[in-house]
């Protein structure tokens, strides 16, 4: 039952990726990764990460999407302009992506391919128990990475400052 | 019965009950405000106007069906929908009542108790922009875009304070289930008691996310003409208004659970578990719901509408520093005692 569920929502998952790429329309790619993240979302709660599945919704779906929309609703993308094809970025585009399936294919090749849920110890994904591994056993990455994001605010704030004009 | 069985049931009931409320909502906020106003209110419409929603239900299916020429007709059409549904999916976590038993088997009374149920409706809520977003957007017009843009603004700028009241809540109450949160709160031991600024905090976010007046700057009629919903005609424009009332229902339910006490009184939570309790149970939780509604309402036709930039500030510079002040306070509270 679970591996049929699973092959399901794998597909799906990997259709609507492909329609992010895919569709030409900007808000269209991004209500499909809006999907995307959702059906990620459904994988987290089969490995019973119900706390990640929501926090995924919340902060991806929910936020950082909303933002995407916003910005691209500013811009006014509504017709699909084709301007002057320059070369570079499809050649640009063609090395990195080569050499990203490069990548993948020869790790792989390397990996052994284990059953859809390797997972054992099923109540990993609860609140109390991603709480005590994160503010014990990873707490000083945890409070770095918080560094990291102020840090990474505080220059977005320093950006967008309007320069005071006397 | 099955619990399947019971648990169809259940959701159907709580279903057609948000509708229902929605509907006479729509109802008591006119005859709210015609009180506050000196007036009389609706009283055409059957005996006191009772039958107002329904006339007004069925004038928005009668008329006419309208799709601007330039707009995205698929986003158009979803927009609504997906608001609707956002609307409607949070009312699966709340609880209405402890439990019925019926043959000996009791069922509880909550669509599902997930023990993340709080960050589930936190989840649902910062969906509910979507719906607006691209009904604004599809709209192909400048109002609309701008009512849409404003709500986005708005209701990221107030998750994040509401987020903040509720880890306050959290760190007080050691679950996100809210089931535990309710039970948490028999008798007297309230969460209001408890947690008074964060209170007043979520209280504040959730007039704003319910895009509610004195926050209701998204529909700004005086600027924007109707807001995001200016190109929508017939029931899909019906769908909006709708779910707006849904969405000041689940709000006060929310409030209603986690602040004071859900389905808990006093004296019902002292009587033996019985179908009356969970009568007096339902009554209780319907009774502090109502009171919030209310509370929308007065709120709505006593307090003039905050300019933009004002509401800004009240929301990054006043709401979101309390909170984590209120965040600190809680956390000496609970190391002091």
């Amino acid at each position: 039952m679970i591996d049929i569920i699973f092959y399901v929502l794998s597909a799906l998952t990997i259709i609507s990726a492909t329609m992010v790429i895919v569709s030409k329309h900007p808000i269209r790619s991004i209500l499909f990764l809006v999907l995307t993240f959702f059906l990620i979302s459904a994988h987290y709660v089969l490995l019973n990460a119900q706390f990640l599945a929501l926090v995924n919704i919340v902060v991806y779906a929910g936020a950082i999407m909303v933002l995407f929309l916003f910005v691209v609703m500013f811009l006014n993308l509504n017709e699909e302009v084709e301007k002057v094809r320059h070369y570079f970025p499809w050649f640009a585009a063609v090395i990195s992506g080569g050499s990203l399936m490069l990548i993948i294919t020869s790790a792989l090749d390397k990996s052994v391919l284990l059953s859809p849920y390797p997972v054992k110890d099923y109540s990993i994904g609860l609140v109390e128990n991603l709480g005590s591994v994160l503010y014990r056993e990873y707490l000083l990455p945890m409070e770095l990475s918080a560094v990291l994001f102020f840090i990474a605010m505080a220059g977005v704030m320093l950006l967008s400052r309007k320069e005071k004009v006397d | 019965m099955s619990i399947v069985v019971f648990k169809i049931i259940y959701i159907s009931v709580i279903f057609g009950l948000s509708l229902f409320i929605a509907m006479y909502s729509t109802y008591a906020e006119r005859k709210v405000a015609a009180f506050l106003q000196d007036r009389i209110g609706p009283n055409r419409a059957g005996p006191f106007g009772l039958l107002q929603p329904l006339a007004d239900g069925l004038k928005l299916f009668f008329k006419e069906e309208f799709i601007p020429a330039k707009s995205d007709k698929m986003l158009f059409l979803m927009g609504p929908g997906f608001f609707m549904i956002t609307a409607l999916m949070t009312s699966a976590v709340i609880p209405f009542g402890s439990e019925i038993t019926m043959d000996g088997v009791s069922y509880s009374l909550q669509g599902t108790d997930l023990n993340v149920g709080l960050l589930y409706i936190f989840g649902v809520v910062s969906l509910g922009v979507y719906g607006i977003l691209i009904g604004g957007w599809a709209s192909n017009n400048k109002f609309s875009l701008l009512g849409a843009i404003r709500a986005a603004s708005q209701n990221i700028s107030y998750e994040l304070a509401m987020g903040l009241s509720i880890i306050a809540l959290v760190m007080l109450s050691s679950s996100l289930s809210i089931k535990t949160i309710v039970d948490q709160q028999s008798g007297w031991h309230w969460n209001v008691f408890y947690q008074p600024l964060g209170f007043i905090i979520f209280l504040i976010c959730a007039f704003a996310e319910t895009n509610r007046a004195p926050f209701d700057l998204p529909e700004c009629e005086t600027e924007l003409v109707g807001g995001f919903h200016t190109e929508f005609s017939s029931m899909k424009l019906g769908f909006y208004l709708f779910a707006e009332y849904i969405n000041m229902f689940i709000s006060s339910a929310i409030l209603a659970t986690l602040y004071f006490g859900g389905y808990h009184f006093p004296f019902v939570s002292d009587m033996d578990s019985s179908w009356l309790r969970t009568l007096l149970e339902a009554v209780v939780i319907f009774g502090k719901i109502f009171f919030f509604i209310f509370l929308f309402m007065w709120i709505r036709w006593t307090l003039p509408r905050f300019r933009f930039d004002q509401l800004m500030n009240l929301g990054w510079k006043v709401l979101i520093p309390l909170a984590v002040v209120n965040i600190l306070l809680t956390g000496l509270f609970i190391l002091l005692k």
